[in-house]
């Protein structure tokens, strides 16, 4: 073999684009094998998900997939950053060389809109002609060589849940980079695109023309869809489902969950209990079974809560579920200003803040978008949940109410609905703050249902398990090791007569600030670890855990951090953490993202403040009715 | 053709199970644009499906193939005719 030979060659970037429930994820998926990177674009908090060709197709290049669109003409932050991929106006990203269209073949009328624009762009492309499987059965009949020759591009037949007709995919896509290279002068993308209602009717008319000798048999709609939107969207029965759907994803969060957790809280006891038999006694030791181990365990203890409630999340947009229940929610979002586009972002809340409040992008009108924002801090996120868990667990007695039903899940459930009423509170004040309008008309498609593809629900949790492992494994581990230092130095003088802590950087901190914090019942190593846990909310289980597990180090109860809370707090005290929590912007991460979309610090001091005055006054009140009703 | 103006609504104002046609569109340019490709053009068919629960709004409609969700208030840009 000559040395040539190992010289890998050179890889070029294809983007695929295409309509909002095209099929482009599963094509995306199939690609890549599920081999991706998820980031953003620099600069905004669009999401950018590249991948590698998957090694199957023997030949290389980049995918990156755009967020989905029906048109080019920008009027949406995701549309914007959609054609600027396209077109090469990011900096820092490279051109994509080939541009894969990804077509719907179920949906080709409406579908081709997009098609047209990109061609228009003077881009080297191919379509991917999706889902000709779910057509078929429809008796829809689309020559896809005529087609091609209509649109003047390889139009390739895939069917990605299947896998099929990727090869062919691939290899057109290298054809047309290789034609493209051959060329003496590269086609220059054109920049203008010039749209107004009679451009879009020529264009909507080209379309018909077109089809008419494409389509040989227009076929069926979807039954199917069509009878289970009779019952889902059926106002009684439908509301019922909702309703019902979304009390079962807490009860499971909470009830499914406890068996792998309670594993994981075994084995990472038995782990401390080895590392004090392997290691010598001194700080190495102690760091280990007192800082590090329960600080990676009482965050790990909530990795299956989050991956079933991802599992829920993902089942259901992935099914087509998740825009019946926008449409049956959107009137009450109408009522507080926002529109059904914010229901999806703020469901996306209930996972976490960020990825919701970047989902605000595909909201067009400004005040509706900030709005949003301002409200999805209070939706009930996955990092409160390890909170809620351990108060909820320690203090509300596990006692079920027949019918399946635990009180346990009922408080729970109560939380998530007062983070709800809250936000669209806070979005109301907000947008009746801003005053104004929605100008353009807020137009959703209700997607064909389809089972869920084990891969793609797959790919998703995986995904989100690694990003929040990556952040227990990073920020929150340096700062629980971070705070078993300051609760740990300096040591307590001899004949010290309180708990060793109470001598430590931690506990002269948390002494300072208790007087804020007394008159709503946190003691010093609550405001202990209430500091670590404003970089982000699910530190403080672990900040408590190192906090107690210090004091108590002669005990052997490290993993039962629930117990000890139990015997050290009143129920006024428990409750009134708890209220602080639906409330409070405790999480930097958000703060950040927040100072990021709206491009100004004025908007995350704003909601800080709010935040926060909202959150003692709730705290107070709670703490004190507790006190004198209980 | 000849339109009676009797039979002509405002989408925004029809129940599920109507079904018509698209005879105009009003609006500024970026409402007409948005309904265009959404697919809502003057002489295309259209069917209501559904009306979500609380105060009827919004509505379901089909066109096309294409189920649509779309607010009364928006939907009253769409001027239609029964058949």
């Amino acid at each position: 073999m000559t040395k040539s030979e190992y010289v890998v060659k050179k890889t070029f970037v294809t983007a695929l684009v295409g309509n909002p429930n095209c099929g482009k994820t599963a094509l995306f998926n199939a690609l890549t094998h599920g081999n991706q990177k998820v980031g953003n674009y620099p600069g905004v908090t669009v999401e950018k998900k590249e991948g590698k060709l998957a090694s199957r197709f023997l030949a290389h290049f980049t995918l990156v997939d755009t967020p989905g669109l029906y048109s080019l003409n920008a009027k949406t932050l995701d549309e914007q950053v959609s054609r600027d991929v396209i077109l090469g106006n990011i900096q820092g990203e490279k051109t994509p060389d080939v541009v894969v269209a990804v077509l719907d073949a179920t949906q080709i009328s409406q579908n081709l809109n997009l098609v047209l624009e990109l061609l228009a762009l003077n881009k080297p492309m191919v379509v991917a002609l999706n889902r000709v499987d779910l057509a078929r059965n429809r008796g829809i009949e689309i020559n896809s060589e005529r087609l091609s020759q209509k649109l003047g591009c390889e139009v390739i037949e895939t069917i990605a849940t299947k896998k099929h007709g990727l090869e062919e995919l691939v290899q057109a896509v290298h054809r047309i980079q290789d034609a493209e290279k051959s060329k003496v002068t590269s086609s220059s993308p054109q920049t203008a695109l010039s749209n107004s209602p009679s451009t879009q009717r020529e264009r909507m008319d080209a379309i018909d023309t077109l089809l008419e000798t494409v389509i040989i048999r227009p076929g069926s709609d979807d039954k199917v869809s069509e009878r289970l939107d009779t019952l889902l969207l059926h106002p009684i029965f439908g509301s019922l489902i909702f309703f019902g759907i979304t009390f079962l994803i807490f009860q499971a969060v909470f009830s499914f969950a406890s068996v792998p957790a309670d594993m994981i809280e075994v084995a990472l006891a038995k782990i401390a209990d080895f590392s004090k038999i392997i290691f010598a006694p001194g700080m190495i030791r102690d760091l280990l079974s007192e800082g590090i181990i329960p600080g990676i365990g009482s965050i790990l203890v909530f990795l299956p809560q989050i991956l079933i409630l991802f599992f829920f999340i993902l089942l259901l947009e992935d099914s087509g579920y998740m825009a019946r229940a926008a449409f049956l929610m959107d009137h009450v979002m109408g009522k507080v200003g926002l529109n059904g586009r914010a229901f999806i972002p703020l469901i996306s809340s209930y996972a976490c803040a960020i990825p919701g409040i970047m989902a605000t992008r595909t909201i067009e009108d400004p005040k509706d978008r900030l709005a949003t924002i301002l409200a999805a801090p209070l939706i009930t996120c996955s990092a409160r949940l390890p909170v809620y868990t351990l108060l909820v667990g320690a203090f509300v007695p596990a006692r079920t109410l027949g019918f399946g039903v635990s009180l346990q899940g009922l408080v729970l459930f109560g939380l998530y609905v007062l983070g709800v009423v809250f936000a669209l509170g806070t979005a109301l004040l907000f947008k009746a703050y801003f005053g104004g309008n929605n100008t353009t008309p807020q137009i959703m498609q209700l997607p064909s249902y389809q089972w869920p593809q084990f891969k793609n629900l797959w790919i998703g949790m995986r995904d989100r398990a690694q990003m929040f492992l990556k952040r227990a494994g990073t920020v929150i581990l340096s700062i629980t090791v971070l705070l078993w230092f300051a609760s740990t130095y300096p040591q307590a003088p001899m004949g010290a007569t309180e708990p060793a802590i109470s001598y430590s950087y931690a506990g002269i901190v948390g002494k300072a600030i208790e007087p804020f914090f007394r008159p709503i019942g946190f003691d010093w190593r609550i405001c202990v670890a209430l500091i670590p846990g404003f970089a982000a909310r699910e530190v403080m289980v672990s900040a408590l855990g190192t906090v107690y597990a210090v004091e108590n180090a002669g005990e052997e109860n490290l993993g039962k951090l629930a117990e000890t809370l139990s015997s050290h707090w009143s129920l006024a005290t428990a409750l009134s953490l708890v209220a602080w929590y639906v409330f409070a912007l405790q999480c930097l991460s958000t703060v950040a993202v927040i100072r990021r979309e709206t491009h100004s610090w004025k908007w995350p001091v704003v909601i800080f403040v709010y935040l926060t005055v909202l959150a003692y006054f709730f705290s107070y009140v709670t703490y004190r009715s507790v006190l004198s009703y209980l | 053709m000849q339109l009676q103006d009797r039979n002509i609504y405002r989408l925004g104002e029809l129940r599920p199970g109507f079904h018509g046609i698209i005879t105009g569109l009003s609006g500024t340019d970026a409402v007409v644009m948005r309904l265009l490709e959404m697919g809502f053009k003057e002489g295309r068919l259209l069917e209501v499906l559904h009306e979500a629960p609380v105060s009827r709004d919004p509505i379901a409609v089909r066109i096309r193939g294409v189920t649509v969700s779309i607010r009364r208030d928006d939907a009253n840009f769409i001027w239609v005719q029964e058949n």
